[in-house]
């Protein structure tokens, strides 16, 4: 997990000089930047593609297999292109959604990430709506009271979050809860009992399960996805806690705030209506930041608690050598995160009065 | 009759790990329906004297005083739920740039009927009503347009007049003005004035004008406080102002520039040690 | 020690140094003032004082053989006791042993990874920051899609390609690492590069790379040092991380996050094997955290409200 501690609140008035080019500028230049990273992003993957060490024609036809079937497979993974010839079809593949079979399940890549990522969406969203509805409130009371004990509690708590290795919380946690306490259901999304009860459509359990009227089954996924989702929530708390806390302690300090109180305003609503509203702006960046960093961190959760998801499918993939599988879900995993990084940005724009 | 404020003693500290620091030390005056301008420079405690009144010290600081009272009201023992109902009813201020002063993600509109609805129980529509007149007051053409914008889109004039629309609209008895106009262009500044000046007659107000502007403040108020290193050095009549006898009143207007006559070398204010005791 | 100022401490605080060593040997002393009396930043500094001794005194510290197991029929997973201080791991091997060693790892990939990826921030970051113009664009547009990049995951894909280990690990982490750094001195460059003795430098005739290396890096270093020791306990927990998916350093190394992906096995039963490299990483990147916190309030006071 890597919650970037460094993005404090010196990093904001960059963006907020950023967000300053007006609205139609910025929604260009979104386009553009997100044009650029993702390609970016793809031009990476295909480097470590070809630098891997694993023979990926081997890897299909076999190591008995004749020097003409050899020569054969790779003419027909176009291995024997220039690279750059390989790169234009790799990018066209990438764009179009086609990043070849999986070695191990013998599907289409992007197939099983349909089938994988809903699952990683689903305890990402839960976690960060655990961190938000729980991380703001603490974080307004720390700035509040700074200095108090509560204010202390809350730093303990952030720094905790920002020290301890999730993936071992994780297994304490499931030792604790599932294996001494037995509150929880352990590892995966649901009981074998249960499985194959719901049709996927959305792919979100708790909602499908709810819509088709499963009522036992969306109790069990419950039972399944509490722990990880709070042991995420945890983690994306502590990082919207403590950034909200910065966040509201600069807009506390500004000149509004001591005009709001000239009105004759409760010192309630000079917090949560003038000073917190000011900080809302930048707070939903964080947030949208903190959810972009556990779709990324899901990979280390869910192997620790056996979800199939797509932390899951990269981890088990790269065990078994199986490149396709591994670049294709980088690639989506990434191209996620950098949305949600830039359109963190582009809320900014839509959301501030001053760059409208 | 009591007077409007009665103010007698009045201390403001700020308890800091490297000392204590009194930003105001121990000043006393009084003030009726009239208006009274305190001049200092920067750091004598003119604007941490403002804010005492209304309560609004910051943190850590400490208010002490013999006696601080409004219409009779001891502030110093009120509850801060009446100090809350007083502030923005019966006693306000308007701060120096609103730029900073004012938020800048509500409209116009919305601040100055926060402003009217936290004291008063009318209906959104009285409300608004009640902002569109007093727009009208502070002379804003197109009030109705103006209560939609932000303040980012006023200029710093128009900023102002909305700032003292949104500060009066209560009628209050009392203002307190925090260098109102320093923050403004010089070709605003004498329209704010002027717009200040006519509200707190027609009114009948109580004002006391901070500003480190002396002439600006002589030709503004009937007295004037002269303040040094959180004390109050002289009190003048504006008329009488060639009458100071403080070394640092004179310095000070011996700084004001002049037409007539040739000021070379430029005249520096020399500071003697022993006003501060 | 007398009741005054001692004459050393004369010299550390004295507003009018005598040579540039004595003002850069007083600020350093100021700092650390500062430091001193920050609590919590002291422990932080204690952690991690705490761990350097460890890894330089392993050999002497250990009681058993970190790599070698013992007797694996008697020994095996044993609980914590008076032999095996924090108890033994299924191959018979001394936990305690194999912490000590271990934090040799840590330190070594906090101190590699900073001394890769920071040279690379800074020199992208004070180049973009002092030539301006296209460069300026170019690089803060590649240090953007870095920015922009999930690190965990790409460090992952790093390490699938170049194949698991710790040297590729370290590699993994510091090219995922580095665009903070740039971003960071190119915006402190910007403040310096219109100064007016960087004005007199270049009328002297100092060449861009003089200004560079003599004036502009070196004043970019604090902001940039402090930004490293935060990101340290970052770099620790994806170090760990990665040995947890069995891509860092390998068995039967005795790293941390490796050690707790052997001691999953056994959780439920001999749940100390797990648990007590957990506690060793936390608080390691405590320590770090603590510190670096501690460190952006004394050398930066602003940025630290």
């Amino acid at each position: 997990m890597s919650l970037d501690p460094g993005l404090t609140v010196e990093a904001l008035p960059e963006r907020r000089g950023r967000a300053a080019l007006g609205f139609a500028g910025g929604v260009a230049g979104f386009l553009l930047t997100l044009a650029i990273t993702l390609f970016g992003l793809v031009v990476v993957t295909f480097v470590i593609g070809r630098v891997v060490p694993i023979d990926p024609v081997l890897a299909v036809v076999g190591d008995r297999a004749s020097a003409a079937t050899y020569q054969r497979v790779r003419a027909e993974m176009g291995l024997d292109l220039p690279l750059i010839e390989q790169f234009r079809v790799y990018l066209v593949k990438a764009v179009t959604g086609d990043f070849g079979r999986s070695v191990l399940t013998t599907n289409p890549v992007i197939e099983d990430i349909r089938t994988y990522f809903p699952a990683t969406i689903e305890l990402a969203t839960l976690g960060t709506l655990i961190g938000t509805l729980i991380g703001v409130p603490l974080g307004v009371f720390a700035a509040v009271r700074s200095g108090s004990v509560l204010d202390q509690i809350v730093r303990i708590v952030g720094l905790v979050g920002y020290s301890v290795p999730i993936f071992w919380l994780g297994l304490m946690a499931l030792l604790l809860f599932y294996a001494k306490l037995d509150w929880v259901a352990g590892p995966g999304r649901l009981d074998i009992a249960y499985d194959y009860l719901v049709t996927p459509v959305t792919g979100l359990l708790l909602v499908d399960s709810l819509m088709q009227g499963q009522l036992d089954v969306f109790w069990n996924a419950i039972s399944h996805i509490v722990l990880p989702a709070a042991l995420l929530g945890y983690f994306s708390l502590a990082y919207i806690s403590r950034m909200t806390r910065a966040l509201l302690l600069n807009e506390l300090a500004q000149e509004y705030v001591v005009t709001a109180r000239i009105k004759g305003l409760s010192e309630a609503r000079v917090i949560w209506r003038h000073a917190l509203r000011n900080a809302a702006v930048p707070l939903l960046t964080v947030v949208v930041l903190s959810y972009a960093t556990l779709l990324e961190g899901s990979v280390l959760t869910e192997t620790v608690f056996s979800w199939p998801g797509i932390g899951s499918y990269i981890t088990s993939s790269l065990q078994n050598a199986d490149m396709n599988a591994v670049l294709g879900g980088t690639l989506v995993v990434g191209a996620a995160f950098v949305t949600l990084n830039l359109v963190s940005d582009l809320l900014y724009r839509l959301l501030d009065p001053r760059t409208r | 009759m009591t007077p409007l404020l009665e103010v007698e003693d009045l201390h403001v500290r700020f308890p800091l790990t490297e000392g204590t620091i009194e930003a105001v030390r121990g000043i006393s005056f009084t003030l009726g329906r009239e208006r009274l301008g305190i001049v200092g420079e920067s750091g004598s405690g003119k604007s941490q004297t403002g804010r005492a009144i209304l309560g609004l010290t910051a943190r850590p600081g400490e208010v002490t005083a013999k006696r601080l009272a409004f219409d009779g009201i001891d502030l110093m023992a009120a509850p801060e739920r009446l100090r809350r109902s007083l502030r923005g009813s019966r006693m306000t201020m308007v701060m120096q740039d609103p730029r900073y002063s004012l938020n800048p993600v509500m409209t116009v509109g919305q601040q100055i009927i926060e402003s009217y609805r936290a004291h008063k129980r009318v209906s959104g529509r009285d409300a608004r009503r009640a902002a569109l007149a007093m727009l009208d007051e502070v002379r804003i053409t197109a009030p109705d347009r103006v209560m939609a914008l932000y303040p980012h889109e006023l200029s710093g004039g128009m900023g102002q007049r909305v700032m003292i629309a949104m500060m009066l609209i209560t009628g209050p008895e009392l203002l307190i003005a925090d260098e109102p106009t320093s923050a403004l262009d010089v070709t605003v500044r004498g329209e704010v004035l002027r717009i200040l000046d006519q509200l707190v007659a027609e009114r009948g107000m109580g004002l006391i004008l901070i500003s480190h502007d002396l002439e600006m403040v002589a030709s503004f108020c009937d007295r004037v406080l002269v303040m040094y290193a959180g004390k109050i050095v002289e009190e003048l009549a504006s008329g009488a102002l060639d009458q100071a006898r403080h070394p640092y009143t004179r310095g000070l207007i011996g700084c004001l520039p002049k037409l007539a006559g040739d000021s070379h070398p430029l005249p520096v204010l020399t500071r003697d040690p022993a006003w501060a005791r | 020690m007398a009741a005054g100022p001692s004459p050393l401490t004369a010299w550390l605080t004295t507003a009018e140094p005598q040579s540039r060593t004595q003002a850069r040997v007083g600020h350093a002393y100021q700092s650390f003032r500062r430091l001193a009396r920050n609590p919590t930043a002291m422990a932080g500094l204690v952690i991690v004082g705490l761990l350097v001794f460890v890894a330089a005194f392993a050999p002497l510290l250990a009681t058993h053989s970190p790599i070698a197991s013992g007797d694996l029929r008697t020994e095996r997973l044993l609980p914590p006791g008076p032999v095996f201080w924090l108890g033994t791991d299924d191959q018979a091997r001394d936990i305690y042993s194999r912490l000590l060693y271990g934090s040799r790892l840590t330190l070594a990939v906090v101190i590699l990874v900073s001394i890769i990826a920071t040279p690379i921030g800074l020199a992208i970051g004070t180049v973009s920051g002092y030539f301006g113009g296209w460069l300026d664009r170019v690089l803060m547009r590649i240090t953007d899609i870095f920015l922009a990049f999930p690190r965990l995951v790409l460090a992952l894909a790093f390490v699938a390609a170049l194949g698991p280990g710790i040297e590729n690990a370290i590699i993994a982490i510091a090219i995922t690492a580095w665009p903070p750094y740039a971003r960071l001195a190119r915006a402190e460059t910007l403040t310096i590069r219109n100064s007016d003795f960087i004005h007199a430098v270049r009328l002297q005739g100092g060449s861009s790379l003089r200004i560079l290396l003599k004036h502009i890096v070196p004043l970019c270093l604090s902001s940039v040092t402090v930004r490293v020791t935060l990101d340290m306990a970052g770099i620790i927990l994806t170090a760990a991380g990665l040995g947890f998916l069995g891509l860092g350093a390998q068995p039967p190394t005795p790293e941390w996050g490796t050690m707790i992906a052997q001691g999953r096995r056994f959780l439920m039963d001999q749940w100390w094997v797990a648990a007590v490299p957990g506690i060793a990483i936390f608080v390691v990147s405590l320590g770090f955290n603590l510190l670096g916190d501690g460190l952006r309030d004394a050398l930066d006071p602003k940025a630290s409200r």
